[in-house]
């Protein structure tokens, strides 16, 4: 697409002095420009085909906006966007958005599964738009914005009551532990960030305390995100014992682990394949060890 | 009104930094960003943050190679202020509990780089900058910091006398992306733009949606000079589809690069016969491009990156991070096959001209990260000295805007008596000369106010603007002029630069001006109004454009990224200096400062850059 076409000049001295050099890379342009002919020939082919078949992918796409008067009644819309070849979610809604309505609105930025912005409910499901392919689903695919949230505009929803359930749980290394010296980091076994790894990996997408059943009735559970934050820390060896312990009371509270009725659907659900049910599991485990009180 | 000591523009990796080190410095801090700080593109970075940490290594080695990796376009007051300062900076990091790798010993690991003469790249797995966002972002929420979160800043409150060096800023003006209100910030001692990149003017590249230059812009038309913008980084290893990077870590590893025919043509085709694949960036970036070019490329587009010799242990250990991406976004499973790549648009080395402190020619406006230019990449950013730009830059700018004395500056800002008038002679009228004040925040035309009516003069401006553009009924959508302003920026300022080229697209960028003279949004919502703030960054797009092409167009030479058809060589005699474009009535000024090769024990001089 963006290839661009070098010059002469930036060719090795060899290259232009050698004649067998030079009959080689005759052949090979020849060759390439046979390849780009064929390429070219069937691209017109499968372009033609795929107008002929109209294959565009359909989608049903939620729109609500409290302040156009028309969009105040919740409905889904039809897109019908032509497919290429690993065309993902984002890049239809981008398109139908950059083509057929410049007022269909979502959040998204990195495309590539790292700032969590696009979690939508996807054919029943909670995915990240740009991490799912539209070959992998059935038509029409329809897109809404997650459930159990506020719904802003269209795929938009409101996130702070995600963010302050995040907050909640002491989010931010603690220790006393500080090693002598400056320049001096404080030691930690290859083992144990393994045990941490995967728990760092959330991008606090909210797909996960969307899909729990237990957060869509109890608005105070602290949910699967927030709870793999604290395992995040409190599995953190250079915490020290002390703070585990203070980040096992918060997990404690009432609506904290023990709410947890291990449905499995946060995990299945997690775009980064953090093994949440099991780090909520562990943490139940840990606070019973403690000698806690729980409920 | 809100009132704050020190205002943060964006919420990045640098602007967190800066944020932090604000408020321990005593100042009453907010943070203004379009997106939540846990979104911002920081956290796509991959491979990892150098700092001379072990035995072997120091500061020194540090500087002289990202000085020769610079290819001399580094100002070495800032160059070894970053060296000397990022072992605490990362340990900082490390005592905040970031996820690094280690080594058998506990440690933070470290590996090899392209263009490091030491392994100095310290890590965390292959998603360092996801874990340096989230670290940070922690302190911030430990010190309850105020965050502004999607509320999108249209533009600087600066006042307006006659120089920019004369100027002061004293806020900002921000869009509540929720609600549609526009409000005024007041900075009592300093705002601190952190906006990030401008990836989006091309549209093959590794940067999120949201990098589109938007501090830049708005620091350029308030009056302070854009530096070496031209410099663009490529970055060779991104898959071909989307544009999503893949981190130097794979070839810091051991991953191998091969053409069609198999070979390995870094060495084979001597592109760099000591180092091969890692050479530094733009080295690697053209031999891809040539190997394609003269037709032994896979599918006339791309090559072939291998890592499945590092076996699957070490892979998983260190590149876990590839293997998703690989497999998401190109279908490729990199432990049975090897992953296709090619040369994307990645890393803006130029930016809003700084000091080593992040100070800007106008009093009270500061820039970190790569949306400043300080200078510490010059004509080529080695691979892991981004993410130690943020965390040293964004620190000491926090400390200066809360009142922190650090001293006087080396490298000097705005048009001082060391400057050289430039010439160009572009096939178009550049800029906006048909309206003169349009939407810059400082002209000259005014004379000076007090702080007050420069912050209220601005959000009238702002309101008035946003008003104009929600009311319009029809015209162009900016969709249509920011797909324009991609494809023209792809096709002619790309790695291979030539001057008919590049001044095609400054035809088509002056066409795209035109047509935006007629742009309007269509959504008439107050609600989260994404089509609004995606029509201002096109605005914005339009002169990151025009100042990349015009200092690529002036450049008549070969230096770093920068590859001219009809200049071939790095001509030191005359360019040892950084291109500087300065808003001028409307239109783009060119000019020249000296580059500063004074370190503080040695002088750098200029050698032939060979890997």
């Amino acid at each position: 697409m963006s290839t661009q076409r070098p010059e002469p000049e930036a060719e090795t001295e060899s290259a232009e002095t050698d004649p067998e050099a030079e009959t080689a890379q005759d052949r090979r342009l020849d060759e390439k420009r046979r390849r780009a002919e064929e390429r070219e020939r069937k691209r017109v082919e499968e372009a033609e085909r795929a107008a002929a078949d109209a294959e565009r992918y359909h989608l049903k796409v939620f729109r609500y906006d409290p302040e156009v008067e028309g969009k105040q009644e919740p409905r889904f819309d039809d897109f019908h966007v032509p497919y290429e070849t690993g065309m993902t979610v984002l890049d239809a809604l981008i398109y139908a958005r950059d083509e057929f309505d410049a007022s269909l609105t979502f959040r998204h930025s990195c495309r590539q599964a790292i700032c969590g912005s696009d979690a939508l409910f996807i054919n029943g499901s909670q995915r990240l738009g740009c991490q799912t392919q539209l070959s992998d689903l059935d038509q029409p695919v329809r897109i809404e914005p997650l459930p159990h949230q506020e719904v802003v505009k269209d795929l938009v929803v409101d996130m702070e009551h995600f963010y302050d359930q995040m907050e909640s749980v002491e989010p931010y290394f603690q220790t006393t532990d500080r090693p002598d010296g400056d320049l001096e980091e404080q030691r930690q076994s290859r083992e144990n960030r393994e045990k941490i790894k995967t728990s760092t990996r959330c991008i606090w997408c909210g797909a996960c305390m969307s899909s729990c059943n237990i957060a869509a009735g109890d608005n105070e559970y602290l949910g699967p995100a927030a709870i793999n934050k604290a395992y995040r820390f409190a599995m953190d060896e250079r915490e020290g014992e002390d703070m585990k312990q203070r980040r096992l009371e918060i997990i404690e509270q009432e609506h904290g682990v023990w709410r947890c009725q291990t449905q499995f659907s946060c995990t299945e659900v997690c775009p980064k394949d953090i093994p949440l049910t099991e780090h909520i599991q562990e943490l139940k485990r840990e606070a019973v060890k403690s000698n806690l009180k729980f409920w | 009104m809100h009132e704050y000591d020190v205002i943060v523009v964006g919420a990045g990796g640098a602007g967190l930094r800066a944020a932090i080190a604000a408020q321990e410095a005593g100042a009453d801090v907010a943070m203004v960003t379009k997106l939540h700080p846990v979104r911002s593109h920081t956290g796509a970075a991959e491979g990892g943050i150098n700092a001379a940490l072990r035995e072997g290594d120091d500061w020194e080695l540090h500087a002289y190679d990202t000085m020769k990796g610079s290819d001399y376009l580094g100002d070495a007051p800032a160059v070894e202020a970053l060296t000397q300062e990022s072992p605490e900076e990362v340990i900082q990091l490390e005592h905040w509990g970031m996820a690094f790798s280690r080594d058998d010993d506990g440690r933070v690991s470290q590996r090899p780089f392209g263009g490091l003469s030491f392994p100095r790249t310290t890590y965390a797995g292959a998603e360092t900058g996801h874990h340096l966002l989230h670290t940070l972002y922690e302190q911030v929420v430990k010190r309850g910091i105020e965050v502004f979160d999607e509320w999108y800043v249209l533009n600087l409150a600066v006042s307006d006398e006659d120089e920019p060096t004369d100027r002061t800023c004293h806020g900002v003006v921000a869009y509540e992306t929720a609600t549609g209100n526009v409000e005024a910030f007041t900075a009592r001692d300093g705002v601190i733009l952190a906006t990030g990149g401008l990836g989006q003017v091309y549209d093959h590249t590794t940067n999120a949606v949201a990098n589109t230059g938007d501090g830049v812009a708005m620091a350029y038309r308030a009056g302070v000079p854009a530096e070496d913008m031209e410099m663009i980084q490529f970055h060779p290893t991104t898959l071909p589809s989307t544009g999503v990077l893949i981190s130097e870590g794979v070839r810091g590893e051991g991953g191998i690069l091969y053409n069609e025919e198999g070979e390995r043509f870094m060495f084979e085709h001597g592109y760099a016969n000591n180092d091969g694949e890692l050479a530094s960036r733009d080295v690697v970036s053209r031999a891809e491009l040539t190997e394609v070019n003269e037709g032994r490329g896979i599918e006339d587009e791309y090559v072939h990156l291998d890592m499945r010799h590092l076996g699957e242990e070490r892979i998983v250990d260190r590149l876990e991070n590839i293997l998703h991406l690989a497999e998401d976004f190109e279908g490729v499973d990199g432990l049975e096959e090897p992953m296709p790549v090619k040369p994307g648009q990645h890393y803006a080395m130029g930016g809003i001209e700084t000091d080593e402190f992040g100070r800007t020619c106008v009093d009270g406006l500061y820039a970190v990260g790569e949306c400043a230019c300080a200078s510490v990449h010059g004509a080529n950013r080695l691979g892991g000295n981004a993410l130690p730009e943020l965390i040293v830059f964004g620190k000491r700018a926090g400390r200066h805007a809360a009142g922190e004395d650090l001293g006087d500056p080396r490298v000097t800002v705005g048009r001082g008596a060391d400057a050289e008038p430039g010439t160009l002679e572009p096939p178009v009228e550049l800029g906006e000369p048909w309206s003169a004040d349009g939407d810059a925040v400082a002209d000259g035309g005014a004379t000076a106010e007090t702080a007050e009516a420069v912050v209220e003069r601005a959000l009238e401006r702002e309101r008035e603007r946003v008003n104009r553009l929600l009311e319009r009924d029809e015209g162009t959508q900016h969709a249509d002029i920011r797909a324009a302003v991609q494809r023209t920026m792809t096709e002619n300022v790309n790695v291979f630069r030539e001057e008919d080229a590049l001044k095609e697209a400054l035809v088509d960028i002056h066409a795209a001006r035109q047509r935006y003279r007629d742009v309007y949004v269509a959504d008439p919502s107050s609600t989260y109004n994404t089509d609004l703030i995606q029509t201002i960054e096109t605005r914005n797009l339009l002169d990151i454009a025009e100042m990349i092409t015009v200092g690529a167009l002036a450049r008549e030479e070969f230096r770093g990224a920068h590859w001219r058809k009809e200049h071939q060589e790095r001509r030191d005699d005359e360019w040892l200096k950084h291109t500087m474009v300065s808003w001028s009535d409307g239109a783009p000024e060119l000019w020249y400062k000296p580059v500063v090769l004074e370190g503080e024990a040695k002088t750098y001089e200029p050698k032939e850059r060979s890997y």
